[in-house]
Formats: C-alpha cells, sequence, structure tokens
C-alpha cells in the first residue's frame, strides 16, 4: 500500500504533515531545510526586519465553546507573528464560501474577526472573497496571512534551544481541541471546556523586554499539540528534552474528557498557548512575567532541555517512569483549526 | 479525576518499586509475566513501568489488542462492503488504519467509501435508523467487554424490525488464547497480568483452568499505574510463594461473579466458533459467532460481496509479537519499512498495539 494520495491524516499537524511538507512541498517550493522552518519567514527590508506569515482555517464546526472560525484565524496568525518575536501589524483575509452558508453566519464570522484583530491592535488591509457550489466546501475556509516588525533585533528561532534551557507553557493544554470536539454533533461530553483562542503578542512582548537574549525559542503548539511541537524543536536544535509529567498543567474537564476518549493531552491541539524555551537563570523571573498576565495565570515550567544530540524527547512519568514522546502519527481529532 | 489521582501517587509508587526490588532480590531467575489487554500494554508504557522494574522481572504483551488480532481477510471482507455504493461503513477508529491485503479503510474513504467513526455500537444503529436508504455494516471487533454492547445492538435493532443494520462479526474470546499460550514452552509465561475489563463480564473463575491446571499465575489488575505496580507484585509473591491461584487487585470493579447480565446477552446473542486470530492461526471455540436466529443482522450472510484473496506482507513478525514471543525492535519492518503513518502490520496500526506502543513510547 502506498500514501499516493492524499488522506485527512495528512492536514493533522503531525508527522504525515511533515512528510507530506519535506517530501513534496517544500522541494517544490522554497528548498528550505527542516532546520529554518519557523512559524514566520523574516525578511528584511530598507533596514528593518519584518515577519511575514499565511495560515488557512477549515475548523469543524465553525462555531465551539469559546470561540470560532473567525477569531481562530486572526488569533493564529497573529501568534505564528508573534512566535518570531514580532510585533503584528497588518492581516489579509481570504474567504471561501460554500453556496447555501447563511449569511447571518457570515457576519457573525466577519464581526468576530473583527473583535478579534481590534483586540490584538492589528489592521485588515486586503481581502478576497470566493464562493463554491455546494459541497465543494464545508460552510466557511478562511485564510489569513500577516505582516508584523521587530522592534530588537533578538533572533527567536525553532533551532535555538541550548542545553539546560527551561520549557514553559502559558497554561493549561489541550483545551481548544477538546472544546471544538465537545462542540461537534454527535458527541455530547457534558463538558464546560472553552477554546484558549487568544493573541499572545502582548504576552511575547512582556517576555522579550524581561528576558530579552535569555529567550531562546517561542512555538505556539497548535495542531499535533505539545508533543508534536516540542519533538519539532528538539529536531530542529538537535537537543534532548525530558518533560516533567507531574508538571504539564491539565484542567480537570480536559483530563476527564481525553480519558474517556483515549486522547493524550500532549498530542491535543491549542490556539492560546506558547512553549518559551529559555536560559536556566531567566526561567522564574520568565514564569513571573507570564504569571502577571491574562494570558499567562496558569503558567508553568514543564521541562527542561536535557543533552545535545538526537532530537528525542522524553517524560518523566508521574510514577518516577521514563518514557519517549514522539510526534503526532496519524490524525488524533479531525479539522481542529 | 482526583478519584484517579490515588492510583497515580509518585510518592506511593516509590515505595511500590522499592518494595518490589527487595522482595525479589536474591530471586535467581526470571520471572516473564504477561499482559493480555492492549490498555495494559499502553499504560506500561505511558507510565514508564518498565523503567522501574527489578532486572529479575520481564513484561512481555500477549495478544490482547482485538484490532491486532483481527485477520487480513477480515479487513479485506470490510474493505469489499465499503466499495458497494449502498453500504456505510460505521467503526470504531482503529479499524481504519489496519492494512488489508491491497487496501485499508482510509484509503477507501478517501477514494469516496462511506466510513464513519462510531464510539459506540448504538451510534451505528442510529445511523441506521437515519438512513434507511443505506446499508450500516457495523465492524463487530473486540473481546468480551465490546461484545455485550454489540449484542445489545442486534437485539435493539430486532426489536426496532430494522432492516438496514449489519455486524460484520469478529468478536473473540481471550482465556482460549491464554491457556495456548500458556502451554507453549517457548514462552514460559511465569504469570498473567488478566484484563481489567473483561474480567469485569466473565470474572475471575474463567482464569481457574489456568492456575489450577496449566500453574500460572493470574492477577486481574486496574489500568492505573499503581494498580499495574500492585499486580506485578502480587505476581512476583505467587512465584515466589510457588502457590499459583486467581486473585483481584481491580476488586473496585470485579465482582467475583463478573457482570452475570452482560454474559445472558452474550449467550443470546452469540455462539462460541472456531476463529482465525492474525498472526497465531486458528484457535477452536476462541470465537463469538452470531447465532442463526440473528442471521439478518449478519453482514457476512446477508451482504453479498466478492473478497480479494488475502494476502500477508512477507517480512511482518506480528504473529510472533502477538505470542509475546519477539519484541518489536526483532522485526526487521519496525520502524523502517513499518511506521505508524504506514503501518504493514496490525500492531502498528491499533493505537492498543505493541508495535505502536515501542514506537510512540519505547527509549
Amino acid at each position: 500500500m502506498t500514501n499516493n494520495i492524499i488522506l485527512l491524516g495528512h492536514g493533522s499537524g503531525g508527522k504525515l504533515s511533515h512528510q507530506l511538507l519535506d517530501d513534496v512541498i517544500i522541494p517544490r517550493l522554497s528548498g528550505l531545510p527542516q532546520r529554518e522552518q519557523n512559524d514566520a519567514a523574516v525578511l528584511s527590508h530598507g533596514g528593518r526586519r519584518l515577519a511575514f506569515t499565511t495560515d488557512s482555517y477549515v475548523v469543524d464546526p465553525i462555531f465551539f465553546p469559546g470561540g470560532d472560525i473567525g477569531d481562530l484565524a486572526v488569533n493564529g496568525t497573529v501568534n505564528d507573528l508573534a512566535m518570531s518575536g514580532a510585533r503584528p501589524l497588518y492581516l489579509t483575509v481570504g474567504l471561501i464560501l460554500e453556496e447555501g452558508l447563511p449569511v447571518a453566519d457570515l457576519e457573525r464570522v466577519l464581526d468576530s474577526m473583527k473583535a478579534a484583530a481590534a483586540a490584538a491592535g492589528v489592521a485588515i488591509v486586503a481581502g478576497d472573497t470566493k464562493v463554491v457550489p455546494r459541497g465543494k466546501a464545508d460552510k466557511i475556509f478562511i485564510n489569513t496571512a500577516g505582516i508584523g516588525v521587530f522592534d530588537h533585533d533578538l533572533e527567536i528561532l525553532g533551532s535555538g534551544a541550548r542545553v539546560g534551557d527551561q520549557i514553559l507553557v502559558n497554561g493549561t493544554i489541550g483545551d481548544h481541541g477538546m472544546a471544538v470536539l465537545a462542540g461537534r454533533e454527535g458527541l455530547d461530553l457534558h463538558s464546560d471546556i472553552q477554546s484558549d483562542t487568544a493573541p499572545l503578542h502582548e504576552l511575547v512582548a512582556d517576555l522579550i523586554a524581561g528576558v530579552g537574549r535569555d529567550l531562546h525559542v517561542l512555538r505556539d503548539p497548535t495542531r499535533g499539540g505539545v508533543a508534536t511541537t516540542l519533538k519539532e524543536i528538539a529536531l530542529q536544535s538537535n537537543v534532548d528534552l525530558t518533560l516533567e509529567e507531574p508538571a504539564l498543567p491539565v484542567g480537570e474537564a480536559v483530563r476527564g474528557a481525553c480519558a474517556i476518549l483515549g486522547l493524550d493531552p500532549l498530542y491535543v491541539a491549542n490556539e492560546g498557548k506558547l512553549l518559551a524555551l529559555l536560559a536556566p537563570e531567566a526561567a522564574g523571573r520568565a514564569l513571573d512575567i507570564m504569571h502577571r498576565h491574562p494570558q499567562g495565570r496558569h503558567a508553568a515550567i514543564i521541562g527542561e532541555v536535557t543533552g545535545a544530540s538526537a532530537g528525542k524527547v522524553y517524560l518523566r512519568t508521574a510514577i518516577g517512569g521514563l518514557r519517549a514522546i514522539e510526534m503526532l502519527a496519524g490524525e488524533q481529532l479531525p479539522r481542529i483549526c | 479525576m482526583k478519584y484517579l489521582d490515588a492510583f497515580r501517587d509518585g510518592a506511593v509508587a516509590r515505595r511500590m518499586v522499592e518494595q518490589l526490588h527487595a522482595r525479589v532480590a536474591d530471586y535467581a531467575g526470571q520471572m516473564t509475566f504477561m499482559e493480555v489487554c492492549g490498555t495494559h500494554t499502553m499504560a506500561i508504557y505511558q507510565h514508564g513501568i518498565r523503567s522501574l522494574l527489578p532486572p529479575q522481572i520481564r513484561l512481555i504483551s500477549g495478544p490482547g489488542c482485538p484490532v491486532c488480532v483481527t485477520p487480513v481477510d477480515y479487513v479485506d471482507h470490510a474493505v469489499a462492503l465499503s466499495r458497494l455504493p449502498e453500504v456505510v461503513i460505521a467503526t470504531f477508529g482503529d479499524m481504519v488504519r489496519v492494512p488489508g491485503s491491497s487496501s485499508n479503510l482510509q484509503h477507501e474513504q478517501a477514494r469516496g467509501a462511506e466510513v464513519r467513526i462510531v464510539y459506540s455500537p448504538l451510534d451505528a444503529l442510529a445511523l441506521a435508523q437515519k438512513h434507511p436508504e443505506k446499508k450500516i455494516v457495523f465492524l463487530g471487533v473486540g473481546f468480551e467487554t465490546t461484545a455485550p454492547t454489540i449484542a445489545g445492538a442486534i437485539l435493539a435493532a430486532q426489536r426496532q424490525g430494522l432492516k438496514n443494520f449489519f455486524v460484520l462479526g469478529a468478536n473473540k474470546t481471550i482465556p482460549i488464547p491464554m491457556a495456548a499460550l500458556a502451554a507453549d514452552p517457548e514462552l514460559q509465561v511465569s504469570g498473567y497480568l488478566c484484563p481489567a475489563h473483561v474480567s469485569a463480564i466473565i470474572g475471575p473463575g474463567a482464569y481457574a483452568p489456568l492456575a489450577e491446571q496449566l500453574g500460572v499465575p493470574c492477577v486481574i489488575t486496574g489500568f492505573e499505574p499503581l494498580d499495574m505496580l500492585q499486580g506485578i507484585a502480587m505476581l512476583a509473591d505467587q512465584v515466589l510463594e510457588g502457590r499459583p491461584r486467581v486473585e483481584t487487585q481491580y476488586s473496585r470493579i470485579v465482582r467475583p461473579e463478573g457482570n452475570p447480565r452482560a454474559r445472558d446477552i452474550l449467550a443470546q446473542v452469540f455462539a462460541p466458533c472456531d476463529v482465525p486470530w492474525r498472526g497465531i492461526g486458528v484457535i477452536p471455540g476462541s470465537g463469538l459467532c452470531i447465532r442463526d436466529e440473528f442471521a439478518a443482522f449478519d453482514a457476512a450472510r446477508r451482504i453479498a460481496v466478492e473478497v480479494e484473496a488475502p494476502r500477508e506482507h512477507p517480512g511482518c513478525l506480528c504473529g510472533e509479537i502477538l505470542k509475546g514471543k519477539v519484541r518489536p525492535g526483532d522485526c526487521p519492518l519496525f520502524r523502517n519499512a513499518c511506521t505508524p503513518e504506514n503501518p504493514v502490520g496490525a500492531c502498528m496500526v491499533s493505537s492498543e498495539g505493541t508495535c505502536a506502543a515501542e514506537y510512540k513510547y519505547g527509549i
């Protein structure tokens, strides 16, 4: 059997997605080596550095507890810019609408895009709209592209992790993926799980102001979750990471829902979370900064860079055992962002 | 979840591990304990339990993942059914990626087949009610834990007079292959971590012949890490005492009589039959086949379809792995031709398979 057709798993953000990028897409379009792939491209023009990125949103359902496809499309691109350390400035929006979509639904999505853009301090400056026949898309797909500017000369890259770095997350993990799942027709989890969709650029600006050069890596663990994102960082930086299971912040409702469905919160998507890898002497300060910010109240140090070598990620379990963490293999939850 | 935290307490675990090391310190031999439940396999890996055990204790995985032991011709049958325009396949998620001879359900779905992932056979029943123009075929895979709900769905379909709900059956029972493996001199199983939820249905008495006739210690064990450590310690104690018996560590769920109501439903709908286990072969009496009275709901008997001749990948060692005779790393395909995203054998495809666990969690 060969993978000669596109499977849903190719969009999971996990290993199949990486294979598609590395084997099919990137060789044809850019040739950028894996080590240099980050959430945004960094461009220089007229002596200034700019960050440029794009992302498409195909979430099902389009309205879910804690948000909708509109604020997700704004916050997601704002966060991709923020993860390179840039200050987000401008967005463009591409809308692909399915014939039959109620205009009221479109208005609701656009209103929440407007509110999210205002909250993130970015301007939506260009856009495009297409309509496709019923069945050729699922209600609404949104593409956003964004430009940001750097107010500093720091280089925050996936390849920047160093031995001894502490790994911080700004709050509970798995909320977005489980909220989307809970909102899906036919799966009544009786939970109050809310998506964590939120812009993170202010939190990033505070971190940069507070710890500066000690901040080495920032990444938002969206599709594929914390596990897949840390594996990417370990591979890009040629380091080994070890996570401490008891330190992982997971909400009670997410833990319960994951246990029922046999899912691992480490692999569930987030839309308002970041992972920061920074020098050990700055970790306490960074944690204080996060705790003072509304997006970081439940921040925690969840592990550290334990060695320079093969890109392995380990988990020290609650009972003291050690196991490996790999990228998401297939798809854990379809169409979550 | 707070209730479960008590079974994951790190300080208690450390004490239990120390006691276990002390208890077997003077034991010169090797104890080989087999778990025959996919969820146990995953728990062992997920909590890193192997890394905590003394060298005298070795854990091996048996044929406890129902997806893994489902033969290739069953997958081929499901694939063939999925290609019929009027058929909707309803299945637990793991089955969609299990490789058949030339395809799997995930690929058929990408090519246009209707494959719905459901969380219960009752979801499939609801699909049948909602889509009378379609034939809903539920893939009846699983041991004594899932089989009663499938039997229940068939009884409900009969009560409701549904003509478009079918089960493609591959249900199996677990104690019979355990006896077959216990008798295998190559394996030398010193004790069984007996499955938790299967035992809640069949009761501890089902393992009595293993302990009494074959002399293999049995401990019905829960899935939480402290359950597992305690179960392993209880097995070690039985070996050290030389007194094999059936004990229940998971007494908060498993009753001495099991679940007679579930067993009644099973007996009403299913009859014991000889079935093939992937990689092991036919084990007499180990299957649960749909009784003739319910043949109207049996997809194999009611929906005619041509199924391709089965072909197994020649290098795949799933069979030996399912019998606990080799470890995933011993298979030449492991991590090379066989990965979770492109699995060759069922042990890699199922989220509860030994190879998938080793690939994902092994260090």
